[in-house]
Parts: structure tokens; C-alpha cells; sequence
């Protein structure tokens, strides 16, 4: 069943993600703040509670179905990435019903030698003790059943370390107890992100325990790189929507990727024991269109990189933008002018290819 | 001194047949207890201690699982005796410390190896007593300060609290810079000296096991409980010193300025993590082991069969306890460790359900054909066969790095770790204690109670642990003291379930100290013709000094 629905669920996410983001939010209780943002008008000027002089942005409301742990939930949380499907795949499909039957199996072993040679029915035991033919087979038969669940799970292995040519990078730095986002693409500007008082959450129709005051924010169908580390002790970044989890370690520089297919907001949790505050320093994924990251990014004041407008992460899926021999502005690929803070010269696009191309490990 | 006349004595008695009641000789209660160099004594020391150790760490997750009862936090800020959050918080990371501490050195280990090992190997292979009894008795005794400074390290700051809130596995940083005052510095010091008492004990097992085999028991003839504690004593000579060595480093990080595990001084926090793994996967094969033979002896002896596919089941120990060792990195899958070494851990990991299967299916298989009777040890024994194998197949799932990726550091790994050694070792500890409870204590425990015991305790557990699969799944992380309210389902319905597990454990004691003082006087081999080994040969409780006449195998 498990399953179905996560077929079912790839199936829509892959044939109508507009029509999922059209439904939007059917969330019990009515988010106070910005009611179905993600599905008016992206990028809608709106302007009400913000007072900062740049221009205001308005946060989509979590989706009480997804990105979020579920009551009584019982699987997996739906998976919005590609490798998310794949890997939720491997579990729902290859590996659950393996380890199901051979549960089954042993248990029906269990009762039948328990009903049939117990005492009352079988008063004389047997001295057999050796039968070299089913040792071998039972020997065998794992290692066969063994071969089957390796071939998917290597070949996941080697999808998740094998990211497109990332548009956008992020360095997430864990802190006692809290997560710091940069945006070293975008003008570097920073975020802290703190969970939010549970009053606060409450009042912002947020998950309690899991809202933040400030959330990663990025572009839907963009493969995000991330650059994870630390400032005081390991902490690890989660979220489990997109099937991610990466140790930030202090001194080490991990990098990871994901690429999220579908707008909505994603919790995870900080998955390695830091301290005190461990269990309060949650993690959200905002995923917008292309339009809307724009004008986050304008609201934090940071700049797109490139000129004007032009950012569209879905370049990716022909990847027209691996030769980096094309004219500065033209074709340039959303994540050139990397690294430079420096108000958008495309002179950086040659050493932001350079950069790319170290992605490996 | 004391003792020098005493070997003396004991040798004259060999001369003497006619005063066998000599090998009964019992020094007095302080000698006797304190000063024991008696293996069957100093068995019973380790597993008195083992159980008030499990009774306390038992009592830590009680307070660890009334706290998750429901969101939000109820009980941390009085039992800290404080009003700052941070402090209160602490107290949490102290008791997830202590439960997994204590459980492992101070219960599983010290029962399994220290009590059941003692009193039964140098039985089973036809010895008179262990090949050091002195040293065996300062494994034991190495114990009592260990057990004393985890507990007093409560006591102490560590950093935010009271108490060492690092983890069982004491990771690094949070083990160094992260935590000030003594309280981590206790703790450490604390493991030293149970790993001393472990290599201590383990040499002495392989000594024993190799040299003082009674004529005709040749290592292909060993009871397979003697198989398992010999390679659990192999697991942990070369185990324990990498531990030693890595929290080693750990203290003078801490307080001599060195930078091991420090990245600015141009160590490496990941390092840790490499070398606590390298100790930390054998262990657990060092906590199963044992119960693997103690299972084998009851489920032949229940079925009036000799096990199948002996040297099988002895050789898959072996390759289990060599396989441990290669397997380490499994539980450091998202430490940002290269692809290429992630598929070498998750292929060498699942190697490991291979041998795993033959056990499974070779106690199936003794069973087939068999005899069966269901008294207490064999309901403990059928019960663990399938809850470990339920444990075992969600080890395999977790042991794909790229599945691992999402379970890793959630309630599924506390599930699946639980499912092998809450329900795994820990049956086969209940297992061998009543297998052997008549052979101990020369009478015999209440069947009733027994069977009471274990399907209270079975279904206790088995609504404790399993729906923190769960949990695990849904995406709740491990160690937290409080979670999203999508959590509290079953949060409530594990607590409940330790709620039932608890009352199994009361029935348990009341079924000891029952049976101490009124249970009924056994003979030697009160379980019939399907009890083979050695130790049903002796009279009940054995004689204070057995085998002064070596027996002769076959």
C-alpha cells in the first residue's frame, strides 16, 4: 500500500506539479499569515506586516500533508526529489517486502515446529543433525537475496553522488543551537535561523517545534549545492522530504546536493546530539518558483546573479550550460558570478565554472 | 598468603578420595565474597551486580519514557531541581547517557560474559575453575569503581548540567570543548577501567578455554556457549584497546592540550568516530554473541536433540566476530564519508546477515524433528529467534548507505538496536537465567511466574519498541525530550508499552526471591535427557570445587 501511494505520488509530482501546487495548502487550521501564498500570483507585491525598507516577501504556509512528520504516520514521509523517490522506492519496494517475508517466513518456520514436534506430538525426537544440501541452500539463498537488494542500493549510492551541475549554493553552518544559511551566489548575505517559541508557531500556523524564524529559501527544479559545516560541535543537517542528511562537522567542509521538484515549505530536525538544545534546532526548506527566490533574494538584499530577471533553474534538465565557452550574459548559467559578492560583473563567470567543476567529493 | 595454604590443601585432597567433601570447603562470608577467587562465587558477584546495575539503567529509560509519555516538557526541570531550560535539557542528554552506558557495561556485558561466562565455561569444558582466578576476581572487583564513577559523574558539572550529556559514544566535540567541568572526565575514566576488567576478563577466557579443556573435549567438541564466549573474548582483546586509545586521546584533548579530535590544532572530530566504531561494532557482536550460545544449548536441550549443524553454527560465530571488525563505518554513513567507501560498508555489512541466517535456521532446524517441551527458557529462547530476526532484517535495510541516508540518527535505528539487544540479548539473558537458576541456586524456579514473566514481558517490549519504527519512519530524531506533536502517538504507546514491560520485570523478581527461599530443591540434571553438556553431570548447586577428578570426554 505503502508503495502505491508512493508511486501514485511520483506519478502526480512528475505528470502535474502545477496542478499539486494549485491545491496548496488544505491545512486544519487557517494560517493566520499569508493565506495559500504559493498558489496566487508569485512573486505578488504584498506588502503588510514587514517594516524593513527592502521590499517585503510574503512566506508560504506549510502544507500540513507534506514536508512534515504526519500523525500516526506509518512510512516514509512523501519524498520530493528525484533521489528521495528512488531511495523511498528502495525501501517501500525492494527492501520492505524482502524483509516482511522473511519475518513471515521464519515465523511460520517457528510455529510450525512448534506445533508439529511439540512434546504431546512427536514423543520420539530424531538424532538428525547434518544435511550438508540445506545448509548450502540456506546458505546460498541469502546471499542471492543479499545480491538483489545490493545491485539498487549501489547504484542509489552512486545517484547520490552524482549532483547535475549545481545553480545555487548554500553553506549551512550549524551553531549551539541554531543554523546559519549563506548565500555566497547571491551577494553572501546571511540568515540565522532560530526555532520559533511555541506560541509564536502556534500564532504563524506553523508545526510547533519546527518552525524558524528565518528559512532556507530556494528555487524549485534548481539543484541546490550545499556546503555543510560547523561552529562549535557535529550537528547534522536533515530534512527528511528530500531524503537528505549531512553531518556538520567543525573544521570539514561536507558538501551534499539536493533538488527539489515541488514549491512547499520541508522540517527536518538536527540529527546528530549537540548539546542541550539539540531537539530545538529544527531546519526549514522553503522551495519557490524561480520568480519568487528572485524576490526573496531582493528582500534579504542580496542580488541575483547575472542581470535582471534572468534566472531560470531550469536549465538544468537539457544542460545547454556545461560549456563554459558562450558569451558572459547570453546563456550564462543562474549560478555564474558565484562567489563575488561584488554588484554582478560577469568577469567571475570563468572562475565560477572552475569552481563547479571542483564539485567532486 | 592465605591462599598459598589453601592450594596447598586442595592438592592434598586430590591425593585423598576418600575426603571429596573437602572440594566443598567454603571460606567465610568476607573471604568468600571479597577475596573470591572462585569462578562459580565471582559469577554470582557479576551477575548480582549486573542486575542492580539493569535495574538502574531499566529505571533511567522509565524516567526517559514518561518524559516522551506527551509533547512539551514535564518532568526534566524537577527532577534537575532547576528552573533554567538549558540545565533542565541537559538532564535529558545525562539520562540517554547513563541508559546506554550502564546497559552495556555495567548490565548486558557483565551478565552475559562476566556471570554466565564465570560460572559455565570452565564447567562445560570439564576445568576445575578459571586458569587466573586472581585476576578474575579484580576483573570483577575493576567493576565497582567503574560502576561508582559513571554514577558520581551525576553528580558533577558537565557543561550545561550535572552529569555527562555526551551520548554513549561520546563523540567528539561535544565529549572535548563541549563539555566543561569533571563530570565527561568521570565518565571516561569510568569506561577505562570497565574495559580494563573486560581485557582482563577476555584473556582469561582464551587462556581457560585453550588450556584446561578436561582430556578428550577438543575445541570441535566444545559446547557451542564455550564457542561463542571464546570468540566474544577474542572480539574483545582486540576491541577494547582501540577504545582505550581513543578515549585516551579524548582526556588529554580535555585537559593537556592536545588537538586529536580538534580541527584548528589539525586533528580531526571525525577520527573519533572512526576509532569509538572500530571498538563499538564488535562490542555489540560482544553483547550478542554469548546469547547466540546460550540460545543453542537451550533450544537443544529443550528439544532432545543435539543442535544442527554444529560446526556451521560454531563457524558462523567465527565469521561474525571476524566480519565485525570490517564493518565499523556503517554507523558513520552521513559523517560526509567518500561514495567509494560507503558502498565498500554497505556490501561488507550486509556479508553479515549470511552467517546470521545459518543460526536462524540451524535452531530452526535442531528444533524440526525434536521433541519439544515449553518450559520458561525455551519460550525465552523461541521468543528471542524471532524477535532477533526481526531485529536482523531491519539491520539490513539500514545497512544501505543510500537508504541509511533518512533512518540514520532516527527512532528506526533505536528500533532496530532495541529489537537486537532489548529483545535479543536481553532474552537470551533471561533465557540462561532461567536455564540455569536450578543449577545455581540448587532450587528450582516458579514455572508459572516464569511463563508469566515472559509474555508480560514479551508483549511489553514488543509495544515499547516496535512502534518506533515508526517513529523512525515519519522522520523523529533520536535523543531528543521533546518532539513535534505528530510524534505523540506513539510516543504514548511505547510508554504504555514499558509500562507493561515493567510490570514483566516486577513478576521477575518476585519469582528470584520466591524461589531463593522456597523454590524446589533440584538434582543435578533436572531437565532430563536433553541436557548434555558437563555442567548437568554435577550435583545442584555444583560442588565449591568440581572436577578435582577430570572427567574424560568420550
Amino acid at each position: 500500500m505503502k508503495t502505491l501511494k508512493t508511486l501514485l505520488m511520483a506519478l502526480t509530482l512528475v505528470a502535474a506539479p502545477s496542478a499539486l501546487l494549485a491545491q496548496a495548502a488544505p491545512a486544519p487550521v487557517p494560517p493566520p499569515v499569508a493565506a495559500d501564498a504559493a498558489a496566487t500570483a508569485p512573486a505578488a507585491p504584498a506588502a503588510e506586516t514587514a517594516a524593513t525598507p527592502a521590499p517585503a516577501f510574503d512566506h508560504a504556509a506549510p502544507d500540513a500533508k507534506i514536508g512534515q512528520p504526519q500523525p500516526e504516520g506509518l512510512h516514509l514521509q512523501p519524498q520530493v526529489t528525484e533521489i528521495g523517490e528512488e531511495a523511498a522506492w528502495m525501501h517501500d519496494v525492494v527492501l520492505m517486502p524482502i524483509i516482511t517475508v522473511i519475518s513471515l517466513f521464519v515465523l511460520a518456520l517457528l510455529l510450525w515446529v512448534v506445533i508439529r514436534y511439540r512434546a504431546k506430538a512427536n514423543p520420539v525426537p530424531s538424532r538428525t543433525s547434518h544435511n550438508t544440501f540445506i545448509e548450502v541452500v540456506w546458505t546460498l539463498v541469502p546471499v542471492l537475496i543479499l545480491l538483489v537488494i545490493a545491485v539498487p542500493s549501489i547504484q542509489l549510492l552512486a545517484n547520490q553522488y552524482a549532483p547535475p551541475k549545481a545553480d545555487l549554493t548554500v553553506k549551512v553552518i550549524g551553531n549551539q543551537w541554531y543554523w546559519t544559511y549563506q548565500y555566497p551566489d547571491n551577494g553572501d548575505f546571511e540568515l540565522v535561523s532560530n526555532m520559533l517559541p511555541d506560541e509564536e508557531a502556534k500564532k504563524r500556523g506553523e508545526p510547533r517545534m519546527l518552525g524558524v524564524d528565518e528559512r532556507m529559501v530556494v528555487p524549485v527544479g534548481a539543484t541546490v549545492k550545499l556546503i555543510v559545516t560547523s561552529n562549535d560541535v557535529i550537528h547534522a543537517f536533515a530534512v527528511p522530504a528530500f531524503w537528505q542528511k549531512m553531518d556538520a562537522v567543525p573544521g570539514r567542509l561536507n558538501e551534499t546536493w539536493f533538488k527539489a521538484e515541488r514549491t512547499g515549505v520541508y522540517y527536518g530536525q538536527c540529527s546528530e546530539l549537540c548539546g542541550a538544545r539539540h531537539g530545538y534546532m529544527p531546519i526549514a526548506v522553503e522551495v519557490v518558483t524561480p520568480e519568487r527566490f528572485a524576490a526573496w533574494v531582493a528582500s534579504k538584499g542580496g542580488t541575483m546573479p547575472g542581470a535582471g530577471g534572468a534566472k531560470n533553474p531550469d536549465a538544468t534538465a537539457t544542460s545547454p550550460a556545461i560549456g563554459n565557452a558562450p558569451a558572459p550574459a547570453a546563456a550564462n548559467d543562474n549560478a555564474g558570478g558565484l562567489t563575488t559578492p561584488a554588484p554582478a560583473v560577469d568577469a567571475a563567470a570563468p572562475a565560477a565554472a572552475d569552481h563547479q567543476a571542483a564539485t567532486k567529493n | 598468603m592465605t591462599d598459598t595454604t589453601a592450594t596447598a590443601a586442595h592438592f592434598q585432597a586430590h591425593d585423598d578420595h576418600a575426603h571429596h567433601h573437602d572440594a566443598d570447603h567454603k571460606p567465610a562470608f568476607f573471604a568468600r565474597w571479597f577475596m573470591s577467587t572462585n569462578h562459580k562465587d565471582i559469577g554470582t558477584l557479576y551477575l548480582i551486580f549486573a542486575i542492580m546495575a539493569g535495574v538502574i539503567g531499566g529505571a533511567i529509560s522509565g524516567m526517559m519514557r514518561l518524559e516522551l509519555a506527551q509533547p512539551g516538557i514535564q518532568y526534566l526541570p524537577i527532577w534537575a531541581g532547576t528552573d533554567n531550560f538549558d540545565t533542565a535539557l541537559h538532564m535529558w542528554n545525562v539520562l540517554i547517557t547513563a541508559h546506554g552506558l550502564i546497559m552495556v557495561f555495567f548490565m548486558v556485558m557483565p551478565a552475559i560474559i562476566g556471570g554466565f561466562g564465570n560460572w559455565f565455561v570452565p564447567i562445560m569444558i570439564g576445568a576445575p575453575d578459571m586458569a587466573f582466578p586472581r585476576m578474575n576476581n579484580i576483573s570483577f572487583w575493576l567493576l565497582i569503581p567503574a560502576f561508582t564513577l559513571l554514577l558520581g559523574s551525576t553528580f558533577v558539572s558537565g557543561g550545561t548540567g550535572n552529569g555527562a550529556g555526551t551520548g554513549w559514544t561520546v563523540y567528539a566535540p561535544l565529549s572535548t570543548s563541549g563539555s566543561a567541568g569533571p563530570s565527561v572526565d568521570m565518565a571516561i575514566l569510568s569506561l577505562h577501567l570497565a574495559g580494563a576488567s573486560s581485557i582482563l576478563g577476555a584473556i582469561n577466557f582464551i587462556t581457560t578455554i585453550f588450556n584446561m579443556r578436561a582430556p578428550g573435549m577438543t575445541l570441535h567438541k566444545m559446547p557451542l556457549f564455550v564457542w561463542s564466549v571464546l570468540v566474544t573474548a577474542f572480539l574483545l582483546l582486540l576491541a577494547l584497546p582501540v577504545l582505550a586509545a581513543a578515549i585516551t586521546m579524548l582526556l588529554t584533548d580535555r585537559n593537556f592540550g592536545t588537538t586529536f579530535y580538534d580541527a584548528s590544532g589539525g586533528g580531526d572530530p571525525v577520527l573519533y568516530q572512526h576509532l569509538f566504531w572500530f571498538f563499538g561494532h564488535p562490542e555489540v557482536y560482544i553483547m550478542i554473541l554469548p546469547g547466540f550460545g546460550i540460545i543453542s544449548q537451550i533450544v537443544s536441550t529443550f528439544s532432545r536433540k543435539p543442535v544442527f549443524g554444529y560446526l556451521g553454527m560454531a563457524y558462523a560465530m567465527v565469521a561474525i566476530g571476524v566480519v565485525g571488525f570490517i564493518v565499523w563505518a556503517h554507523h558513520m554513513f552521513t559523517t560526509g564519508m567518500d561514495v567509494n567507501t560507503k558502498m565498500y560498508f554497505t556490501a561488507a555489512t550486509m556479508v553479515i546477515a549470511v552467517p546470521t541466517g545459518i543460526k536462524i535456521f540451524s535452531w530452526i532446524a535442531t528444533m524440526w524433528g525434536g521433541s519439544l517441551s515449553f518450559k520458561t527458557p525455551m519460550l525465552w529462547a523461541i521468543g528471542f529467534i524471532f524477535m532477533f530476526t526481526v531485529g536482523g532484517v531491519t539491520g539490513v535495510v539500514l545497512a544501505n548507505g543510500g537508504v541509511d541516508n533518512y533512518m540514520h540518527d532516527t527512532y528506526y535505528v533505536v528500533a532496530h538496536f532495541h529489537y537486537v539487544l532489548s529483545l535479543g540479548a536481553v532474552f537470551s539473558l533471561f533465557a540462561g537465567f532461567y536455564y540455569w537458576f536450578g543449577k545455581m541456586t540448587g532450587r528450582q524456579y516458579n514455572e508459572l511466574l516464569g511463563q508469566l514473566h515472559f509474555w508480560v514481558f514479551f508483549v511489553g517490549v514488543n509495544i515499547l519498541f516496535f512502534p518506533m519504527h515508526f517513529l523512525g519512519l515519519d522522520g523523529m530524531p533520536r535523543r531528543i525530550p521533546d518532539y513535534p506533536d505528530a510524534f505523540a502517538h506513539y510516543n504514548q504507546l511505547a510508554t504504555t508499552g514499558y509500562m507493561i514491560m515493567a510490570a514483566g520485570v516486577a513478576i521477575f523478581f518476585v519469582n528470584v526471591f520466591w524461589s531463593l527461599f522456597a523454590g524446589k530443591k533440584v538434582g543435578g540434571n533436572y531437565w532430563g535427557e536433553g541436557a548434555t553438556t558437563l555442567e548437568w553431570t554435577l550435583s545442584s548447586p555444583p560442588p565449591y570445587h568440581q572436577f578435582e577428578q577430570l572427567p574424560k570426554i568420550d
